[in-house]
């Protein structure tokens, strides 16, 4: 005796929160139904294992057949196969395209390529991800890269317009897609401490301050590639650890300011010259698209990592940060202010946010 | 030239990709209705097409508008080779054929492929154009409106009930013609779904007719179904009650009183409506024969009878065969004359009724009949199936009249075939309609006044026995009704028809089903046909006897709803009968049910007995508590009427057990109340005990019935959620038992409804209303069950206070807005007590509310015949009483309808109401709630738009890939459900109410890959208004209402 068919499709559609989360996390029904049943649903309503089974590969079904409308969420809201009321729709977006952590910060600025896809199951056992649910979210990224890659207008608008997520979630893919569309080298055992968020959080500065779409916001890809001619104007910075008068001169300034400020005054002055030439070395061969790749491989090698064995705190790097920038305003032979402020207001930002152990 | 279809194709979205190179699709639209077919441009390159068309127009007859759907096909276009179909929409455009309901269908159609399913979607306008023909000599009968909801549609009333209407179309299956072989799969699905559309509108085109005949101008009840009887054709085939329904609106104010209002107040309840008139034809002539002396006279001992007054079963014998049913064939068989013409049935596909309609309920009447399909002899015409309905009818009929009954309400017919082999039920509830709406009909079409001065009190009147009591067709238990202390009830009673909204209960209703499975050897042809009408009395006494049972168990003593579904497989039989049971407080209190031992002396034995005793006592007094079953005892008290006379001690079933002595040491705790008496004798018995206590309660917050509304909760919210469940067993080896099967099949459904409560669990506390399960055996060794119900739920704090005061008060669901009237009438209504000489009934102390239905008491049928002068002058009061009572009704009118408030703003309300539901229509298209109820809570039902009848087929021959047959049939039914709901919306509606899936049909081939699957469903379009939107309309309304009315 065994149950050859067994459905229930409701005229509204018919799904819990739990279930769908087990289905996103990618496990198998049998799985799905132990860890249902373990989480006390037995003691619901009567319910026993077959009634939690039957349950649970109703709403399994539900899912895959949404599945195909969850790739592209604005046909969610308009296709008849389904009814579903609006805020289950959100939820049933949100959470599609919600991802783990500890998953994209493995691929982030990795190439959104089969070949990547093929090291999922890498990651999956890295991660602790199910592999089910890794594919899932790498053909997200993939999907919104591909959308967004051929749209005009501001990157998380775009986003948002086209896959319905929240300011945060699309604020989140924006990253993504940024990082994969530069492949900023984020996976080096020297960059393993900084999490998803402060990598996401640059990605917005830079996003914000040093594309294309930062000047002009009507061109393709505006948000996704870097300004050129931003990049060729850094070069010009160069003068200020090239020419000798000029880098005494910042010194001198920025250490009259820090002066009795901190405790880590010494060390400060002492390293100036090297910490000023290692972010102006950053900026002028910014032009070098190796070199934009390892940007944040640099960042923490020239000067986070310096700073840090000298034990600066954050608020000593928050200060030196700001004398250092505004000094160079001070000097008189320093032509290049408008520059140097895109510049460092994005180099500041970036290493508050990766300033920490 | 009586008609101008015109179609306009304006855009396509979601298109599927047809042109794997491109990625693309270069879509174009044919679209067809009869012979004539109009194509679009092709629109290159898209895959969301805007091709907005010009409109294509038709020129049709309007009978072919009425048989023929619009056929819209969209296509692929292929410059070197033929063009892919993506598929098709049918488009219905009846509903566009009545002056009221929808002048336009316009949105988006999910485009379907029966291989493929819903492939895109695209939106379409149609419109009609009718011109007005003044030759009506035709064929068609555009205008007739149809609904498949078995009550009086809400903003309606029945001028006049005429009565049952009936058609049956056959055609050849293309399924089973010789080009199949030749022809794909699709062209095939595609043929069979087309005609089906033609024949269901030739069958409601014919039906139309028959109520233009008779003249009327409405179905209501409309039940069609097909019968896929293989090689011998197609059948389609539908039953209805023809009436002439008149809108309550201010547009009909010249045909209403001004005192309808208060009537259409009672809108607010689901079940009770606009009012009822006489009925016409079929149901006079019933009348007018005295039907109760004919029975009266041939009572026959001989009668095959189930200790219960109420259900009559008979199995016929296979009627190609002309064999006798083994015991039954005696059964009811007297050759009652009646003066009835032979084609009249005063049958009614009806399950509620305005109050009063109904005067007396006498039990179930059902006959089966099995029949041969290879053994019709023109298989192409529909004479020999009309034959046996026929005969069908006939028996019903005659199983109405042993009863004293001359109607037969809540009436349907289904048919289920295996094989060659096709059983034929109808089955229906013996009832005494009121005759003065009869006689009076014509004459009076207003009938305002009529439920002012109700014959009998309606909170019990039903009950009452319409047989004679000395010559009754069976023995049962008879008492004084237990509310007016006057007539006689049952014991028990059995309807298939809802609860009466004024009907007096205690407690709460709940879901009761028996099942059973019954093994039969494998047979062919006459042999089979024998075995089964053999096996078919049986298993409907076993399933009464359960039912029975589970109904004591739960100590209730009514049943309502009653369907009783026999299904054939080739190697068993199953039955499944489900109802809500109630405790009426005009019938006797149930008695407990007691256990005795075959064997006295063995002690064993005799301990297992009181165990088991125990158990069901514990079980009787625990569902007491869970379904708040308290009848008042203060009625018997109170209430100095006659004493019942001492009852007998009912005996049950298989037991004839005689140890007096022995019953009495069990009776442990019934005290005077008479208790059932099981005997366990055999192993058959310990089983039907277990199974008695295997049925779960539901869980707490859950209720379930299968009826309209819920007894016992009246206080909806207006959450809601529709569902359709369908679960197929495999039984693993041959050799089971009949024990083994019946445990298999138990727990099935049993497993159903839990799964259910699990669900649905969210929406606590929630009531499953209108729980229709239906069983088919659709090859060896599978067992299918599909429920179709509706989940709603309700407020529980209102509940807990209301049963305070119900059991009193009538049971009725709306509130006293109603009552005020009635009360203010109580004067007049005593008045006319004293003037008619016929017998008078005090006014039951026990409800205040039926003084105004308690003036002369239409209890017995005989009484009533005999007092005929008095009847024709009580009529007469009526209509002076009438005019003289004009001014304070008005007055009393302006009270009420002051107080209404969120009620019913009907009468002069109707017009903004509609305009304001237009609006609001347009901007909820996008949600179209589904119910298999005739009404949604917290809602009114401002327009009907229309029948939605559809038939779906879907095949895959990659059965795996889409997730196995659960896969396939999930998305098919969600696919249906799109389909149904798209063509509300483009009609306008919101709404699905009274819809019914009442066929899925799976055939599937696993080893091959393959899957077939058949799903008709039906329903009403309508559009709702929430009632919380209405309230600020209500109170203007009612202003002005009280204003127009003050004037006349």
């Amino acid at each position: 005796m065994a149950v050859e068919l067994d459905v229930f499709v409701g005229n509204t559609i018919i799904m819990s929160e739990e279930v769908y989360q087990l289905w996103l996390d990618g496990y198998t029904v049998n799985d799905a139904v132990k860890v249902r049943m373990d989480g006390g649903a037995l003691d619901e309503f009567e319910a026993n294992a077959d009634v939690v089974q039957s349950d649970t590969m109703d709403q399994y079904r539900t899912f895959q057949m949404c599945e195909r409308l969850l790739h592209s969420p604005t046909k969610l809201a308009n296709q008849l196969l389904f009814q579903i009321p609006p805020h289950r729709q959100a939820t049933l977006i949100e959470r599609y395209y919600a991802f783990d952590d500890g998953f994209v910060r493995e691929v982030l600025g990795k190439k959104l390529s089969k070949g990547t896809k093929k090291d999922l199951d890498d990651i999956s056992a890295k991660t602790g991800v199910m592999l089910k649910s890794c594919r899932r979210q790498f053909d997200n990224f993939k999907r919104v890269f591909k959308v967004v890659e051929e749209l005009k207008g501001p990157l998380v608008e775009n986003i948002r317009q086209h896959f319905l997520l929240s300011d945060k979630l699309a604020r989140d893919y924006a990253a993504i897609v940024f990082f994969a569309n530069n492949r900023f080298e984020t996976g080096k055992r020297k960059l393993q401490y900084l999490t998803f968020q402060d990598l996401a959080f640059c990605a917005g500065q830079l996003i914000n301050n040093w594309t294309v779409g930062a000047v002009d916001n009507m061109v393709e890809d505006m948000d996704v590639d870097l300004d050129k001619e931003f990049l060729q104007e850094l070069k010009e910075l160069k003068v200020l650890i090239t020419d000798k008068d000029l880098l005494d001169q910042h010194k001198s300034l920025v250490c009259t300011a820090l002066r009795g400020k901190t405790k880590a005054f010494n060390e400060m002055e002492a390293n100036f010259k090297n910490l000023s030439r290692g972010l102006v070395n950053i900026a002028t061969k910014l032009t070098n698209t190796k070199d934009v790749r390892d940007f944040f491989i640099d960042l923490v090698e020239k000067f986070i990592e310096p700073c840090r064995s000298d034990r600066w705190t954050a608020a000593d790097m928050k200060l030196y940060l700001t004398h250092y920038t505004n000094s160079a305003h001070i000097l008189d032979t320093f032509k290049h202010q408008v520059v140097w402020d895109r510049y460092m207001g994005v180099i500041k930002s970036c290493i508050f946010k990766m300033y920490h152990d | 030239m009586p008609g101008k279809l015109k179609a306009k194709i304006v855009a396509g979205r979601h298109l599927p990709v047809m042109d794997r190179a491109s990625d693309l699709t270069d879509a174009f639209v044919e679209v067809k209705f009869g012979n004539t077919t109009f194509k679009t441009d092709v629109f290159p390159k898209s895959l969301n097409p805007q091709w907005n068309s010009e409109w294509f127009k038709f020129e049709v007859d309007d009978e072919d508008l009425q048989d023929e759907p619009l056929q819209i096909t969209v296509l692929d276009h292929d410059t070197y080779s033929a063009n892919d179909a993506i598929g098709k929409v049918y488009i219905d455009i009846d509903p566009l054929l009545y002056s009221e309901a929808a002048s336009v269908i316009s949105g988006w159609f999910p485009i379907y492929d029966t291989i493929h399913g819903i492939r895109g979607e695209i939106n379409v306008l149609v419109k009609v154009e009718l011109f007005n023909d003044l030759n009506r000599f035709r064929q068609s009968s555009c205008g007739v409106k149809f609904f498949c909801t078995t009550s009086i549609p809400k903003g309606y009333r029945a001028a006049i009930v005429h009565g049952f209407v009936e058609e049956l179309v056959v055609n050849e299956d293309p399924e089973y013609q010789w080009i199949d072989r030749i022809r794909t799969p699709r062209a095939s699905n595609e043929a069979r779904q087309r005609l089906i559309f033609l024949m269901s509108g030739e069958l409601q085109r014919k039906i139309g007719l028959k109520v233009l005949e008779m003249g009327g101008n409405a179905v209501v009840g409309y039940l069609q179904c097909f019968d896929l009887e293989g090689e011998s054709g197609l059948v389609v085939r539908a039953i209805g009650t023809a009436c002439t329904l008149e809108k309550l609106s201010s547009g009909s104010s010249t045909h209403t009183h001004p005192n309808t209002a208060p009537a259409s107040n009672a809108c607010n309840s689901p079940s009770k409506d606009g009012k009822e008139s006489p009925l016409a034809h079929g149901c006079r002539s019933t009348h007018n024969s005295p039907v109760h002396s004919a029975c009266s006279s041939q009572r026959l001992s001989q009668n095959f009878s189930v200790s219960v007054p109420t259900l009559i079963f008979t199995g016929m014998g296979s009627g190609s065969m002309g064999k006798d049913a083994g015991p039954l064939k005696t059964l009811l068989r007297q050759q009652t004359q009646t003066a009835l013409e032979q084609r009249e049935f005063p049958f009614f596909t009806l399950t509620s009724f305005p109050s009063g309609f109904l005067l007396h309920v006498g039990g179930v009447v059902s006959a089966r009949s099995v029949k041969l399909l290879d053994r019709i002899h023109n298989p192409d015409e529909p004479e020999t199936r009309d034959a046996w309905w026929e005969e069908i009818r006939q028996e019903i009929k005659s199983h109405a009249k042993a009863l004293g009954c001359h109607a037969v309400v809540g009436y349907s017919e289904n048919t289920n075939i295996c094989e060659e082999v096709c059983i034929l039920s109808a089955s229906g509830t013996a009832a005494i309609l009121n005759p003065r709406y009869m006689r009076e009909g014509c004459l009076d079409i207003a009938g305002s006044d009529h439920r002012f001065e109700d014959p009998s009190p309606s909170s019990c009147g039903f009950c009452h026995i319409p047989y004679d009591e000395l010559n009754m067709p069976f023995p049962a238990q008879l008492t004084y009704c237990f509310h007016c202390r006057r007539q006689k009830v049952p014991d028990v009673l059995f309807t298939t028809i809802d609860l009466p909204s004024d009907a007096a209960i205690a407690g709460k209703g709940c879901f009761i089903q028996a099942r059973l499975c019954r093994l039969k050897k494998k047979a062919q042809g006459e042999v089979n046909a024998t075995a089964i009408s053999n096996l078919l009395p049986f298993m409907e006494y076993e399933l009464h006897t359960q039912l029975m049972n589970k109904l004591k168990l739960r100590s209730m003593n009514a049943l309502f709803g009653l369907s009783i579904q026999i299904s054939v497989g080739e190697n068993m039989l199953l039955g499944l009968a489900s109802a809500t049971g109630v405790y009426l407080t005009a019938l006797p209190a149930p008695g407990g049910i007691q256990i005795a031992g075959k064997t006295p002396g063995d002690l064993n034995n005799e301990q297992h007995i009181m165990n088991i005793q125990k158990r069901i006592n514990d079980t009787i007094a625990k569902n007491k508590e869970l379904y708040e079953v308290n009848p008042p005892e203060l009625t018997e008290e109170v209430v100095g009427s006659p004493i019942p006379e001492p009852r007998h001690r009912s005996r049950l079933f298989r037991s004839h057990s005689e140890s007096s002595d022995e019953l009495s040491e069990l009776d442990l705790s019934h005290g005077k109340k008479d208790a059932f008496v099981l005997e366990v004798d055999d192993t058959d018995a310990v089983e039907d005990i277990h199974s008695l206590l295997t049925d779960a309660p539901p869980p707490k917050g859950f209720h379930s019935c299968n009826t309209e509304t819920m007894p016992g909760i009246y206080n909806w919210t207006s959450a809601l959620q529709m569902f359709t469940s369908v679960r197929v067993l495999r039984l693993s080896n041959a050799n089971l038992t009949n024990q083994a099967l019946n445990k298999i099949f138990t727990d099935l459904c049993e497993n159903l409804l839990k799964s259910f409560y699990f669900k649905l669990r969210s929406m606590v506390p929630c009531c499953l209303s209108h729980l229709n399960f239906s069983v088919a055996v659709p090859e060896e060794e599978l067992i299918q069950v599909a429920v179709t119900a509706v989940a709603m739920t309700f407020d529980k704090d209102q509940t807990q206070e209301k049963p305070a005061e119900k059991p009193i008060m009538k049971g009725c669901s709306e509130g006293e807005e109603q009552l005020q009237f009635p009360l203010e009438l109580c004067a007049d209504s005593s008045s006319v007590n004293s003037q008619s000489s016929s017998r008078i009934s005090g006014v039951p102390e026990s409800s205040s509310l039926s003084t105004r239905a308690a003036s002369v008491d239409y209890g017995s049928f005989a009484d009533r015949c005999s007092t005929w002068l008095e009847l024709l002058r009580l009529k007469a009061h009526t209509i002076r009483r009438g005019s003289v009572k004009t001014s304070r009704r008005t007055q009393s009118l302006a009270h009420s309808v002051s107080s209404l408030e969120h009620s019913s703003p009907i009468t002069e309300g109707r017009s903004r109401l509609l305009r304001s539901s237009r609006s609001f229509g347009g901007s909820s298209v996008s949600v179209v709630k589904m119910t298999p109820l005739s009404f949604l809570p917290g809602t009114r039902i401002v327009k009907y738009l229309g029948i939605i009848n559809m038939f779906f087929i879907r095949e895959t021959t990659s059965l795996r890939e889409e997730g196995g047959v659960s896969g396939f049939l999930h998305s098919f039914v969600a696919e249906v459900f799109a389909m149904v709901r798209a063509h509300v919306a483009a009609l306008g509606g919101n709404a699905v109410v009274s819809y019914s899936m009442k066929d899925c049909v799976l055939m599937e081939n696993p080893n091959k890959n393959q899957c077939q699957c058949l799903i008709n469903v039906s329903g009403d379009a309508v559009i709702y208004i929430r009632e919380t939107d209405l309230e600020a309309i209500a109170s203007t309304v009612g202003l002005s209402s009280t204003n127009s009315d003050g004037a006349t």
